[in-house]
């Protein structure tokens, strides 16, 4: 390739002169404010000011009280529920996109399923609380067919409303990367796996399956990563059985004022997605290796 | 025929996704102030109350000098970190990027509290002004990702003939690039928009007493009486974001086809 008469030593400094503006900008307003959070984890909690001593009693408190270590367990368990329902409904729509739809349609089907990620994300969730509630769709269609006698009152207002809600919610999020790794497999390493005498099913478990990973993985994070720190969906639709780890975070800053146990509560749910994302990305790791 | 099967999934996992938005309009012009089936008969009465309710102006005028100012802002900052990661090597560039590109998985949730406590500490009052810094944070990665295939699909050699006819890095950048990633521009301004305009948790942490249209839609959730009015300007605001976001798709696939680039689909 041909490289213009400048140096690399130049292209360094006009590539970081360049980045400088969003960089400083995600530093001064992410980065440190991050660290800030960290900080006030382990200071204490006073009348009307935070006390500057280190302690681990948020720490404590987080992970001690039951009630504080329940929702956290749950937030963690409904996150990896709302991962596995998206990820195993999405990769079939992502799956039949890549290989069946005419290549001319593809962006507009791609366009299709974004379409109802970007709208009103607050009025969708409200319209889960009409479908699923007291007098709600599903519960009035079950009347009308004479299925039910009285309404199902298991559908709103616990930890399935939530799965539902978010599954729905983040399942756009979750098609895009494994489209996006089923466009890249070779085509002919399919015919030659049907060529070798392998059924069709058997080529897909052996080949389009492990060469999608990288997508399916990047949907499992993409996914479970962001929705565990939901806030509205538990709100509207949980109930007090399906309060989250955000509610609690917005309840310890907004109404009961207290930073440095809010703070622990957010650095341990971000502490505990890391984590488990690190180990998935540790169990997955021989799928991600670069092929060729 | 293929794909028989996995076309009727695929067809019934559409119907899954739009289930709620169809109902929008549904409940928008049904008689009704109880959100709930049977439907009553059709009224457009709802749309006529949202010009007189209270709260629903000051809360739009925030929002749209918000979501103005966050795609402006957010676009300018993407410019400069796609094209820099499109075209130049430097020290770190992994580091930087993922930086600037985490928001896009970290919960919304975090990035609120952690700006609430900062600015908080260094006694910045809580306005529309602290609402657009954390919503320039939370769009800039959508816009780099949307600038990056712009940037990318770029040819080099149109480039290097503008320097060999004697332009300057700035004007040819200006006179030769600027012009072929046009397209990507206006959709990372239309999505940026967009974001900015739906985005809640972060309005509702930094805005202080200053309300956006999410926070307000929020706040009337609580009173059944004015919920009627939420689903007509809910409707609205669909309809509205579906045409935003077909304009900003028109453009981007332009913007490929015009940089000679091929598409690869979808705004991620």
């Amino acid at each position: 390739m041909k490289r213009s008469a400048r140096g690399a030593g130049t292209e360094a400094s006009s590539g970081l002169l360049l980045v400088s503006p969003p960089a400083i900008y995600a530093l001064v307003l992410l980065a440190a404010p991050l660290a800030t959070i960290i900080l006030y984890s382990f200071f204490t909690d006073g009348y009307l000011e935070v006390i500057r001593e280190f302690t681990l009693a948020n720490y404590w408190e987080t992970w001690v009280n039951p009630l504080y270590r329940t929702v956290m367990l749950r937030s963690l368990l409904v996150s990896v529920l709302v991962t596995a329902a998206t990820v195993l409904l999405a990769f079939p729509v992502a799956y039949f996109v890549s290989f069946h739809v005419d290549p001319s349609r593809k962006s507009l089907w791609l366009f299709l399923i974004t379409i109802p990620f970007w709208t009103s994300y607050l009025i969708r969730v409200f319209l889960w609380k009409v479908i699923l509630g007291y007098n709600g769709v599903v519960n009035s269609g079950l009347l009308s067919l004479g299925i039910i006698d009285e309404p199902l009152t298991f559908l709103l207002y616990n930890t399935n409303s939530v799965v539902i809600t978010l599954a729905h919610a983040y399942a756009p999020f979750a098609i895009l990367p494994i489209f996006v790794a089923l466009e890249k497999i070779d085509r002919s390493l399919l015919e030659a796996g049907q060529d070798l005498g392998e059924t069709k099913f058997a080529t897909f478990c052996r080949v389009t399956l492990p060469l999608a990973m990288p997508g399916v993985v990047a949907s499992v994070l993409i996914v479970f990563i962001p929705t565990i720190g939901d806030y509205v969906t538990p709100q509207l639709v949980g109930g007090p059985e399906g309060r989250m780890v955000a509610n609690l975070i917005q309840l310890q800053y907004l109404r009961l004022d207290n930073y440095p146990l809010g703070s622990a509560i957010a650095v341990s749910a971000m502490g505990i997605v890391a984590i488990i994302s690190l180990i998935f990305l540790g169990l997955t790791r021989r799928y991600l290796r670069a092929p060729k | 025929m293929k794909g028989g099967w996995f076309k009727l999934y695929a067809l019934a996992y559409l119907v899954f996704l739009y289930a709620p938005i169809v109902l929008l309009p549904m409940f928008a012009f049904n008689d009704a102030t109880v959100i709930a089936f049977p439907l009553n008969g059709f009224t457009t009465k709802w749309f006529s109350e949202m010009w007189v309710a209270p709260g629903l102006w000051p809360a739009l005028k925030n929002s749209m000098i918000i979501a103005i100012s966050t795609a402006v802002i957010a676009t300018a900052l993407g410019i400069f970190a796609a094209r820099a990661s499109t075209r130049y090597k430097f020290p770190g560039k992994a580091g930087i990027m993922g930086l600037i590109m985490l928001p896009l998985v970290l919960p919304e949730i975090i990035v609120a509290v952690s700006l609430l406590v900062v600015l908080l500490g260094i006694g910045v009052p809580l306005s529309i002004f602290t609402v657009i810094l954390g919503h320039v944070l939370m769009t800039t990665p959508f816009t780099i990702a949307i600038l990056s295939s712009a940037f990318q699909s770029l040819d080099r050699s149109l480039e290097e003939a503008a320097y060999d006819l004697g332009e300057t890095p700035v004007s040819a950048f200006r006179l030769v690039i600027l012009p072929l990633v046009m397209p990507g521009i206006i959709s990372s301004l239309l999505i940026s928009f967009t974001i900015s305009l739906d985005e809640f948790i972060i309005a509702f942490f930094l805005g202080g007493t200053q309300v956006t249209l999410p926070v307000y839609i929020f706040s009337q959730f609580r009173f059944p009486q004015s919920v009627p009015v939420i689903m007509a300007l809910g409707t609205i605001l669909v309809a509205l974001s579906i045409l935003l976001l077909s304009i900003a798709e028109y453009f981007r696939r332009r913007g490929i086809a015009k940089s000679g680039g091929k598409d690869t689909g979808g705004f991620l």
